[in-house]
């Protein structure tokens, strides 16, 4: 036999087959569930916003790629449609066009593709575009529109619905309880939190049911792990239990506190958002308190009825310091070295 | 008697494909005409070469004594004529000295006698006779075996483990030998245990394996206790399988004998026994020929220096799409870009994949979903070192004491690099990096 060559490659010669793009895009799946909801919740409106964030952040992704002379295809790999998707959930179903545009600018371009695009950014380009847009437009961001099924429902949560030229309009749960928490807390139904479809915010933020459907998902796949988001929910409800024994007139529940407002999808699919998050158990656990306590500082005594945006964009300029200090033991040796972990 | 065993942090569960071969028992290969017999085929100084081009050797003839403390005797596995003594391409990649024989085919054997009554022995003797056939670690780490039985006074040895836990995706080489010379590791784990002076002596199977574990119950009675281990890459490595069977933990940078204990792989038991009772130097050894690209996958007994070219020819060929081949299992093994290279004492499989078998090598940037954090056994920090090294940060490495516990003690076992999303190319940037430190310490030194 004469000897014959073969191609060569490096160690190991096989793979699981994963990919980073069939992750983004699995994120991307769990979240239909509760765009659903919202469609059926506020109609089309939820249906153009979601799709029109999601197709100008591919755009800009492939804008910045062509400017920086990167293959542009790279703006496929789901990254970009991910953060688009997850900024229209954040948004109210009636926002106008021109703000999504300005929107999916300030993710992609200013807070992702400025600090060297994917695996990069050290803050979650759809929520630093939300605190953005909330910050330039807040009218338009806190204009929440009236849900289906709640159309001639005059009294909603002990308040009057507000009638405009040509919407409808109401306040948030969490908005209710913050201003108004005596009239507001008793009429305001838990099961209503839970399954959303009556219930006014942001798209993504209605149905409790429909955003843990999409995250068990996730967490059977292994895509994420437990620890932020319990950690998360778990310091909520500590948080919110003890206020409402101190003062139950004046702080609701700690079941209203889970099931309102951005804490479900903020817990499962923001702060777990890998490049952004710490990558240790431990630093995991330390994040999702943190993001735990500011939300809920923040929900109490602070300026905004709901927190969850700032708490995880603050949480996550914490996160470098969390990957140095909290290395685990490596196998066999007993004290961990002094200074093992840090981010380039 | 089996016993559970401890399961390691991390670990992968990658398609293992043994079926391909598990059942086929190994068939011994004729000499081929042309031996290839590369005098380091073991950790430590090459051997001192003995003959010269022209002389005459027989089959099991030392043609290379050891070059030192830590080294091995190399031996020539069938008669004839030393055509020549130079460099050849070696199976990792690097040109080495090597002896070549071109056959007669009378196949004349020059044992070393028989040691009568062993178990009676000085240990001295049994050791000696180890070294003198050239006994080296055949899972692999080839770490010559008289060695190991001589550990250093100040760290004794209470507990000797075999190694039969064949991790390896693919490969079966070792779990044929633990069904078929099962008698034979009974013999060396018992002349171990009268070298050493050790009573406990564990084998180690993976689970998948239930046919070896059943064999090797009964013929090691009382001498060991057989553990089935969990099904996991990479439970063969040797901090993995001691953590596994002791609960001991070896610290980063030492070597098991700083826990009381040494890992001997089954086929090398079952050489210091050939070695002892025979007079048998290691002169062959068990290869498992697989994969798509091959036409008959199954198990062969092969002369060392054989070329894989000759043992593939014997073993039936590569397909017609073969388009890779890999000295080893598919996730340490090395890819030749040739089967001109001889089957050394360490190799125990050739493994042959076709283009759609082979991994798609593009890679991206570390999107930090930590999945590589969570696959390694040393639960160590390939990510940021990846990243490091990706950039060229060696002093950053230096820095932040990356290197002395995280690069040092990674065996680049690929588990992070197999389940990274993005295909980046850890365990190259690993040995990129370990390349770099040896080179400043050489130009230092």
């Amino acid at each position: 036999m004469e000897p014959r060559t073969f191609t060569v490659a490096y160690a190991p010669h096989v793979h699981d087959g994963s990919s980073a793009t069939r992750i983004m895009w699995t994120v991307f799946l769990t979240l239909l569930p509760a765009a659903a909801v919202s469609v059926y919740a506020f109609g089309l409106d939820a249906l153009r916003v979601l799709a029109l964030t999601t197709a100008l952040c591919v755009g800009m992704e492939a804008l910045a790629l062509v400017m920086m002379k990167r293959d542009p295809r790279a703006c496929l790999d789901g990254s970009a449609a991910l953060t688009g998707f997850l900024l229209g959930l954040t948004l109210p179903a009636g926002i106008s066009n021109g703000i999504l545009v300005v929107g999916a600018f300030v993710a992609i371009i200013v807070a992702k593709q400025v600090f060297g695009g994917l695996g990069h950014n050290p803050f979650n380009p759809a929520l630093t575009s939300r605190v953005f847009l909330l910050i330039a437009f807040p009218k338009q961001l806190t204009t929440w529109p009236v849900p289906r099924g709640l159309q001639d429902i005059q009294e909603f949560m002990g308040l009057a619905v507000t009638r405009t030229n040509d919407a409808v309009t109401s306040a948030t749960p969490l908005a209710a309880i913050k201003e108004h928490a005596q009239r507001a807390m008793p009429n305001i139904q838990l099961n209503d939190l839970f399954f959303g479809v009556h219930t006014p915010g942001s798209i993504g933020e209605i149905s409790a049911l429909a955003l843990l459907v999409g995250a068990a998902f996730l967490l059977y796949k292994r895509i994420i792990t437990w620890h932020i988001p319990a950690a998360t929910l778990l310091t909520v409800a500590v948080f919110g239990a003890l206020t409402h024994l101190v003062n139950p007139a004046r702080y609701a529940d700690p079941f209203f506190h889970l099931f309102a407002g951005g804490l479900f999808i903020g817990a499962f699919f923001m702060a777990t958002d890998f490049v952004t998050a710490p990558v240790w158990p431990m630093g995991k656990i330390i994040y999702g308190v943190g993001i735990g306590l500011l939300t809920m500082l923040i929900r109490l005594w602070g300026g905004y009825p709901e927190g969850i945006s700032f708490a995880i964009l603050l949480m996550n300029a914490v996160t470098p310091l969390l990957d140095r200090y909290t290395v685990p033991t490596p196998f066999g040796s007993r004290a961990a070295p002094k200074k093992t972990g840090g981010e380039s | 008697m089996t016993t559970h065993a401890n399961p390691f942090p991390g670990g992968i569960h990658p398609g293992y494909h043994k079926d391909l071969t598990s059942g086929c028992e190994a068939v011994s290969m004729p000499v081929p005409k042309i031996l290839v017999i590369p005098l380091s085929q073991h950790l430590g100084a090459p051997a001192k070469v003995l003959v010269k081009k022209g002389d005459l050797v027989k089959a099991g003839q030392m043609i290379a004594e050891p070059g030192g403390f830590i080294s091995a005797a190399v031996h020539a596995s069938s008669s004839g004529k030393v055509t020549a003594i130079g460099p050849v391409e070696l199976p990792n990649g690097s040109m080495g000295e090597a002896v070549t024989i071109e056959t007669d085919g009378a196949h004349e054997w020059e044992k070393m006698e028989p040691i009568q009554n062993p178990f009676a022995a000085d240990p001295k003797v049994l050791v000696e006779r180890v070294k003198a056939a050239g006994i080296v670690g055949m899972g692999g780490a080839t770490f010559p075996t008289h060695v190991k039985l001589t550990p250093p006074a100040d760290s004794p040895v209470d507990w000797v483990m075999l190694n039969g836990a064949e991790c390896e995706p693919y490969l079966t080489a070792d779990h044929r030998v633990m069904l078929e010379r099962a008698d034979r590791i009974a013999i060396g784990v018992k002349l171990i245990r009268h070298i050493m002076g050790v009573s406990k002596v564990s084998i180690g199977i993976e689970g998948n394996k239930a046919d070896a574990i059943e064999v090797l119950k009964k013929a090691a009675g009382d001498l060991a206790e057989v553990v089935e281990l969990p099904v996991k890459y990479p439970q063969g490595s040797e901090k993995q399988l001691i953590f596994a069977i002791t609960g001991r933990r070896v610290p980063p940078k030492k070597l098991p004998s700083a826990v009381g204990v040494t890992v001997f792989n089954v086929a090398t038991v079952a050489a210091i026994a050939d070695a002892v009772i025979d007079g048998m130097p290691l002169v062959e050894r068990v290869v498992t020929v697989t994969g798509s690209g091959v036409n008959k996958p199954g198990n062969f007994r092969v002369p060392v220096g054989t070329r894989v070219m000759d043992l593939m020819e014997f073993a039936g060929g590569y397909g017609d799409d073969a388009e890779q081949m890999i000295l080893g299992g598919p996730m340490m093994g090395r890819a030749a870009a040739s089967d001109n290279v001889p089957i050394i004492k360490g190799i125990g499989g050739v493994l042959v994949l076709t283009a759609a078998d082979m991994k798609n090598t593009d890679f991206g940037v570390c999107i930090r979903c930590g999945r590589c954090l969570r696959a390694c056994p040393n639960a160590q920090n390939p990510m940021l070192l990846g990243q490091l090294i990706e950039k060229g940060l060696f002093s950053r490495i230096d820095e932040e004491k990356l290197r002395e516990i995280v690069l040092d003690d990674c065996f680049e076992c690929g588990s992070c690099t197999f389940v990274c999303p993005n295909r980046r190319p850890l365990v190259q940037f690993f040995q990129m990096a370990k390349g770099y430190y040896r080179s400043q310490q050489k130009r230092k030194g």
